[in-house]
C-alpha cells in the first residue's frame, strides 16, 4: 500500500480507489467471504450428484420412459410397477386445489395491503400474515386430518371425503402459500410508480379502478412471479400431504379420494426398511430428481418474471 | 333521461368529496372482498390454535415434559426426547448456518462485481436454492454423510447439515437486504478516514446491519424449527434417552408429532395435539422476538 501511496504523490495524483488498498491478511478474509459464497454453487452440484447416482442406478433397471408414462405406482408390490403418473397426478391435484385457493386471497390480501391500508395497518398485519407461512407444515397438516377433513369437510359442507383426501390437503396447502403470494405481489404492486395512480385517479377512476385497470396490470409480471412461487411451494412442501392426503397412489381426478403425491411418497418411504442401493431405495432418488427438475424449472420461471419488473421500473 | 340525472348527480357528489363513486356498490363489494381475503389467514390461524388446544386439552401435564415416549402407556407418553433434540438441532444449525449465511452476504454485497457472470450465477442459483423442497436437503444431508463415511444418519449433526443448508440462501438473502440498507455515507466516512474495506465492513456496516440480520435470521431458525421432512430422510425416529451432544442420536418436536399422528390411537392423536402446542409456542416465541427486535432496534436511515 505504501508503494501505491507513493507512487500516486509522485505522480502528484491522489490514490482514487481506496477500496483497492489492502493488507495481505485481509485478502485471506476476502478469500474465506468469497468461498462462503461459492459454497451455495457447492451445493446445487452436491444436490444434483446425489440425486443423480441412485437414480442413474434405478434408470438402469426400470427404463425412463416406463417411469416417466406408467399409470402403475406399485414399489412394493408384487409384480412391481414403476409408473410415476399416479404421484405426479397427486401432486398436481393438490397444488391446483391449493392455487384456487391461494391466488385469489393472496392477491386479495396484497391489493389490499399495498392500495388501501395505511402504514401502521400494513406494518402491523404483514408479520401477522407471515405467520401463517410460519407455522410448522406438520401441524398443518394435523389441523387438515383432525379439523378440515372431519368438521369443515365431512360436517358443515357435508361433502363425502375420504379419512385422507386430496381435497383437504389442497385446501390447507393454500393456507400455507398465501404469505408467500401476498408479500411478493404486494412488493410489486408497490413498486408501480406513484405517477401511474395519479393519473389514473386525474381522469376520475376511483381506487377500485385504479387497482384493477391500472396497477394490477403494470405489476402484473411481479404477480405472476409470486403465484409461480407459490406454486414451486405447493409443488414441494411435504408433511401436509404426506398426512392428509393419504398413502395411497390413486390415478384419479376426484380430489375427495386420497391421493399420495410425489413428496408424499419419499416421506412415507422412509421409514428405513429400505436397505441402500436396493431399487425400492433408489426409486426414492428418482421421485426426488423428478421432483427436484420440476421445482427447477418453475423457479426458474419465477426469478424471470422477478427480473423483467426490475427492468421496467 | 333518468339515468342522464344520476349519472349527473353521481358525479356532482364524487366532485364533492373529491373523487368520483368511491362508495359505490361495486367499490364497495370489492373493498369487502378484500378485507375478507386478508383476515381469512387469520381466521384459519386462530382456529387452528384453538381447535388443537382443545384436542390437547386432557395432555397439558408436566409428563408430557418430563416423560418419554411410550409404546406401553400412550396416555403419558410425553416430548422430553424430541425438546431436547430439537433444542440441541437449533443451536447447532445456528452455528453453522449463521456465520457462512453472513459471511456469504457480505461478500456479495460488500466486495463482489455485479457484473461478473459467476457472481450473477451465484445470485439465480441463491433464489433457486431458497425454493428447492425441504425434503430434497434430507437427500443431500444423506450424501454428505456417506462422503463422510458414515452410514449413521440421524445424529444432530447430521440433522444440522441439512437444516443448515436448507435455510442458508434464507440467511443470506435476508442479510443481504440488512446490509443493503445500511446508507453508503457510512461507508465512505469510515473509508475517508482511512479504514480498509474490510475494517469498514466489521466495525461500520456490519455493526448497524445486527438488528436486521438478527431478525432474518430468527425467522429463518424457526423455519428450521418446523421441519420435518428432511429428518425423515435421516431415518430420525424415536428415541429414549435425551440428547446431550452434537454426535448424540437424536428426535425432533415435528417428527414426534409426525410419528403420533400417524398412530391410529386416539391417545396418542391427543399427545400430538399437545405437543403442537408445545411446538407453536417456541415457533410463536422466535417470531415475537424477531418482530420485536425488527420494531425496537432497526434503525431507518
Amino acid at each position: 500500500m505504501s508503494t501505491n501511496e507513493a507512487a500516486g504523490e509522485a505522480a502528484g495524483l491522489v490514490v482514487a480507489d481506496l477500496r483497492r488498498r489492502r493488507r495481505p491478511h485481509e485478502r485471506l478474509v476476502l478469500g474465506l467471504l468469497q468461498g462462503a459464497a461459492l459454497l451455495s454453487i457447492l451445493i446445487t452440484v452436491g444436490i444434483v450428484v446425489a440425486l443423480l447416482r441412485p437414480a442413474i442406478d434405478f434408470f438402469q433397471e426400470v427404463p425412463l420412459l416406463d417411469f416417466l408414462t406408467g399409470t402403475n405406482w406399485r414399489p412394493n408390490l408384487d409384480p412391481v410397477d414403476y409408473g410415476v403418473l399416479p404421484l405426479v397426478a397427486g401432486t398436481f391435484m393438490t397444488t391446483a386445489i391449493a392455487l384456487a385457493l391461494a391466488v385469489p386471497f393472496g392477491l386479495g390480501a396484497a391489493m389490499y395491503l399495498s392500495e388501501y391500508a395505511a402504514d401502521r395497518t400494513r406494518r402491523r398485519l404483514k408479520p401477522v400474515l407471515e405467520l401463517l407461512a410460519g407455522v410448522p407444515s406438520v401441524v398443518y397438516g394435523f389441523f387438515a386430518l383432525q379439523f378440515i377433513t372431519p368438521t369443515v369437510l365431512q360436517g358443515w359442507l357435508g361433502i363425502n371425503v375420504g379419512f385422507t383426501n386430496a381435497l383437504a390437503a389442497g385446501l390447507i396447502l393454500g393456507v400455507m402459500i398465501i404469505p408467500t403470494v401476498a408479500s411478493l405481489a404486494e412488493d410489486a404492486m408497490s413498486a408501480v410508480p406513484q405517477a401511474l395512480r395519479h393519473g389514473s385517479l386525474a381522469m376520475g377512476a376511483n381506487r377500485m379502478q385504479t387497482t384493477l385497470r391500472v396497477v394490477f396490470p403494470a405489476a402484473f409480471s411481479g404477480i405472476s412471479a409470486a403465484v409461480v412461487l407459490g406454486l414451486s411451494r405447493a409443488v414441494g412442501e411435504t408433511m401436509i400431504v404426506a398426512l392428509a392426503s393419504g398413502g395411497r397412489p390413486n390415478l384419479t381426478f376426484d380430489a375427495r379420494e386420497g391421493m399420495q403425491t410425489m413428496t408424499g411418497y419419499i416421506a412415507a418411504t422412509t421409514g428405513g426398511e429400505n436397505p441402500v442401493g436396493s431399487v425400492s431405495y433408489n426409486t426414492l432418488f428418482a421421485v426426488g430428481l423428478l421432483l427436484f427438475v420440476l421445482t427447477l424449472i418453475v423457479n426458474i420461471i419465477s426469478i424471470a418474471l422477478v427480473r423483467r419488473i426490475r427492468q421496467v421500473y | 333521461m333518468a339515468a342522464t340525472t344520476t349519472l349527473d348527480s353521481r358525479s356532482a357528489t364524487g366532485l364533492r368529496h373529491g373523487r368520483s363513486h368511491e362508495k359505490g356498490l361495486a367499490s364497495m363489494l370489492f373493498l369487502g372482498a378484500l378485507w375478507l381475503s386478508l383476515f381469512f389467514g387469520i381466521v384459519v390461524l386462530v382456529t387452528l390454535i384453538v381447535s388443537t388446544a382443545i384436542d390437547g386439552a386432557g395432555r397439558f401435564d408436566s409428563e408430557l415434559i418430563t416423560n418419554y415416549d411410550s409404546t406401553l402407556n400412550p396416555e403419558t407418553a410425553g416430548v422430553r426426547a424430541s425438546l431436547f433434540g430439537t433444542l440441541w438441532l437449533m443451536l447447532t444449525t445456528a452455528l453453522m448456518a449463521v456465520p457462512i449465511g453472513i459471511a456469504a452476504a457480505v461478500y456479495l454485497e460488500e466486495f463482489a462485481d455485479n457484473q461478473r457472470w459467476y457472481n450473477r450465477l451465484i445470485e439465480v442459483n441463491l433464489q433457486n436454492l431458497a425454493a428447492v423442497p425441504s425434503v430434497i436437503y434430507g437427500m443431500l444431508a444423506v450424501a454428505i454423510a456417506a462422503l463422510f463415511g458414515t452410514a449413521t444418519t440421524n445424529i444432530v449433526l447430521v440433522g444440522a447439515v441439512a437444516l443448515g443448508l436448507l435455510i442458508l440462501p434464507v440467511v443470506i438473502i435476508s442479510t443481504r437486504e440488512a446490509v443493503r440498507a445500511v446508507p453508503q455515507e457510512i461507508r465512505e466516512g469510515s473509508l475517508a478516514l482511512g479504514a480498509t474495506a474490510i475494517q469498514t465492513t466489521w466495525r461500520q456496516v456490519l455493526p448497524s446491519a445486527v438488528p436486521g440480520i438478527s431478525t432474518g435470521t430468527i425467522l429463518a431458525l424457526s423455519r428450521a424449527v418446523g421441519e420435518a421432512a428432511p429428518l425423515l430422510l435421516l431415518g430420525v425416529g424415536t428415541i429414549l434417552f435425551t440428547p446431550n451432544g452434537f454426535l448424540s442420536g437424536f428426535t425432533a418436536m415435528p417428527v414426534q408429532i409426525y410419528g403420533w399422528t400417524s398412530e391410529s390411537q386416539e391417545d396418542y392423536k391427543v399427545a400430538a395435539a399437545a405437543a403442537i402446542i408445545v411446538l407453536m409456542v417456541m415457533v410463536l416465541a422466535l417470531n415475537g422476538l424477531a418482530i420485536f427486535i425488527r420494531n425496537h432496534f432497526q434503525r431507518r436511515w
